[in-house]
């Protein structure tokens, strides 16, 4: 019973800290390339409301939590060995997934933070942001559904 | 024309970066006496120190300094040297526990009584640190504080002596490698730290959004450029101080009898 007990929380552990990495790794690209490489978001434009810049405020400081804390977290369950790597995937593809989703949703759309890129019609961009978006946490939902069943086989075996 | 002066201010505008390298020079002692002494210490907390001292050495160098008083882009990369890197550099040097291995065992009781005190406690205590740091800087940038010290030597260098202190402060209270009684949590300095840099990233955009300090005898593109500086290097440093924290945290945690490490 006790074997049972740990693999499932190795698992839910793992994919908490693949999940923060994921997040956090996201944030990073999308500040890197198209902040810094691509310059297609603007860094503040003048739509953006104080309460959006409050919100990006902590936003930031969420994503730089993330990534840190998610990276030392994949550390300390591989020193454990509980780090179940399909589950940290799909956690991380989640997270990715999850992320881009809400940025291109709540931060581009609800709180008009930014936009993608300052064109003329930007629905395209929006679309492929938010199908990318999708596709990630589909990829994320797949490999989840892999590392539960690996995980039911071996709660089986360590039954028997 | 004011900048005229500079015959006669000329020893006094060296005495910030001689302050600075005596620091540095007293700490390199104290390692050197723990060389004789054949006391272990690790070496890369003297090079982290002396980072620390060559960080806040350029940024108060006289050219530095006058460049800082002429553009607020200088005057942020000095901000950013002598309250955030610089700072956080000295304290992983750790120069206290230094101090405490090379001093006579006296004044090493007597600097453990100070830090053991309730006043000391409250004073370095993170959400005083982090009040005095980015508190500070709201004070500084959003009222005519900033503009004030353009023309008031005095009150130009206290102000730097508030961050580098503020900095030193925070830096310590989050990573510090000093033995501290009572040392907050890791969750309670994780929270703080998550603060600190929504609070760094807000104002540098808001500052960049109002084109603040107001008033100031620079150009619009000067702030922004500034306010960019503030945000980038800003965050670089946080960062720093977050992978201290959480690697203290991952040390700790490998630290504990096994039983507790085990996954429950």
């Amino acid at each position: 019973m006790q074997a049972h007990l740990d693999i499932y929380s190795k698992h839910s552990k793992s994919m908490w800290a693949g999940g923060l990495a994921g997040v956090g790794l996201m944030a990073g690209v999308d500040e890197i390339i198209f902040h810094q490489v691509l310059a297609w978001h603007h860094f503040y434009d003048l739509s953006t409301t104080e309460i959006g810049l409050l919100s990006d405020g902590l936003l930031h400081a969420a994503e730089l939590v993330a990534l840190v804390a998610g990276f030392f977290m994949l550390l300390d369950l591989k020193r454990q060995h509980a780090l179940l790597k399909k589950s940290a995937w799909a956690g991380f593809f989640l997270g990715a997934g999850g992320f881009q989703l809400f940025d291109g949703i709540v931060n581009h759309k609800v709180l008009r933070i930014h936009q993608i890129r300052y064109v003329e019609n930007i629905l395209p961009y929006d679309i492929a942001w938010n199908v990318a978006a999708v596709l990630l946490l589909a990829i994320g939902l797949i490999i989840m559904r892999h590392a539960k069943r690996d995980l039911h086989i071996k709660s089986v075996a360590n039954q028997n | 024309m004011e900048h005229h002066h500079t015959d006669i201010f000329a020893l006094a505008d060296w005495i910030p970066l001689l302050l600075t390298l005596t620091v540095g020079i007293i700490y390199s002692f104290g390692h050197i006496r723990l060389l004789q002494k054949h006391i272990r210490w690790n070496a890369w907390r003297t090079l982290s120190f002396l980072a620390g001292i060559l960080m806040l050495g350029m940024a108060l160098y006289p050219d530095f300094m006058l460049w800082a008083h002429h553009d607020i882009r200088g005057h942020m990369m000095q901000h950013i040297l002598v309250g955030m890197l610089g700072p956080t550099f000295l304290v992983l040097g750790a120069p206290l526990t230094l101090g405490f291995k090379t001093l006579p065992k006296a004044t090493s009781r007597k600097i453990t009584s100070v830090l053991k005190s309730n006043i000391f406690y409250v004073v370095s205590h993170p959400l005083t640190a982090l009040m005095l740091n980015i508190g500070g800087m709201f004070v500084l940038y959003l009222t005519p504080l900033y503009v004030e010290s353009l023309s008031s030597p005095y009150l130009h260098h206290l102000i730097h002596l508030h961050f580098l202190l503020a900095g030193y402060l925070f830096a310590w209270s989050i990573i510090g490698p000093d033995p501290a009684p009572r040392r907050p949590d890791f969750q309670y300095r994780m929270i703080i730290m998550f603060f600190a840099i929504a609070a760094h990233a807000f104002l540098s955009k808001y500052m960049y959004a109002n084109l603040l300090p107001l008033n100031s005898p620079f150009s619009n593109e000067q702030i922004q450029e500034a306010a960019k500086l503030m945000y980038y290097w800003g965050d670089f440093s946080e960062l720093i101080l977050l992978f201290g924290l959480c690697y203290l945290w991952y040390k700790k945690r490998g630290s504990l009898p096994s039983g507790k490490m085990a996954v429950h």
